[in-house]
């Protein structure tokens, strides 16, 4: 009884000691500052894309006044 | 459709999700590890095509109620704008699956739901150029429409919460309930959506105003 007490208890040590060990994150990334270099490209595609949006909509907006004048 | 208040707001916070959607904490999950964040890409796709479906039944029952080929141009644009996004969505989650779920697809419900419903759409896509006259092509689309939209529902929402899924939400799993989200991806998840949807409806909006401007220069 007092083996299979010490087993168990033993048993979740290891496990939880095993589960908190660092999970694997980007952390070399932030820590290096080339974590900012993803976020510059990424706020660079949308920027583009939301210029072209406005060019669109700026166009069509043109073509509407057109046709009512 | 004019107005740019929301564009802008769109904008800002489309873009606070790409800045805030990597610079901000998340948990650390096994399995997951980084790629946890998708949650602000992948997940408002849906959330989008979602909405602009319903603008398009909207829509289509105001066609069949009013006649008007103005509403059934609104009605076929939201609608292949939200197919545009369904297919993102789609193409998303299979990426994330390769590397978390170790497939890229499963036959988990949520997918088969969500791929079954896209072949609905696509069939009104097909039905459409099928059809030459531009009263009937809108009134038989119209229909198909108000259809496929009802069984998106219970195919996307209802069915997969019925059974074992992988998805989060569905089968047992949590989701988006108050103590399911982690609060610091609250911060960026709750920008992400409304975001994303603002910009679905922003493209959908310009799509509509082209083909109602060439609609008018056809009619005259």
């Amino acid at each position: 009884m007092g083996k299979h007490i010490l087993t168990t208890i033993l048993l979740i040590l290891i496990t939880t000691t095993l589960a908190n060990s660092q999970t694997e994150m980007a952390d070399t990334m932030r820590s290096n500052g080339k974590i900012y270099v993803v976020v510059t490209v990424l706020a660079t595609i949308f920027a583009g894309i939301f210029a072209y949006l406005v060019i669109l909509d700026r166009k069509i907006s043109k073509l509407e006044k057109e046709k009512t004048s | 459709m004019r107005s740019w208040w929301w564009k802008i707001l769109c904008l800002v916070l489309v873009g606070y999700t790409v800045i805030g959607g990597f610079l901000m904490p998340v948990p650390r999950l096994d399995i997951l590890n980084e790629t946890i964040r998708n949650l602000y890409f992948h997940v408002p796709m849906w959330f989008t095509m979602i909405v602009l479906f319903a603008v398009a039944f909207y829509y289509s029952i105001k066609y069949l109620r009013t006649g008007n080929l103005q509403d059934d141009v609104y009605a076929v644009q939201f609608t292949n704008t939200g197919i545009f996004f369904s297919i993102i969505g789609l193409a998303t989650g299979m990426e994330w699956a390769q590397y978390t779920w170790g497939a890229a697809w499963s036959n988990d419900p949520k997918e088969l739901g969500t791929a079954m419903s896209m072949l609905i759409y696509f069939a009104y896509s097909i039905l459409r150029s099928g059809l030459k006259d531009d009263e009937k092509k809108a009134k038989i689309s119209a229909v198909y429409n108000v259809f496929a939209f009802a069984m998106m529902i219970p195919l996307i929402f209802i069915l997969p919460r019925m059974v074992d899924s992988l998805h989060p939400g569905n089968g047992g799993n949590p989701a988006f309930k108050q103590y399911d989200l982690d609060k610091y991806m609250r911060f960026v998840f709750y920008a992400a959506v409304p975001g994303w949807i603002l910009l679905g409806v922003w493209i959908a909006s310009l799509k509509t105003r082209l083909a109602l401007v060439k609609h008018s220069r056809e009619m005259n």
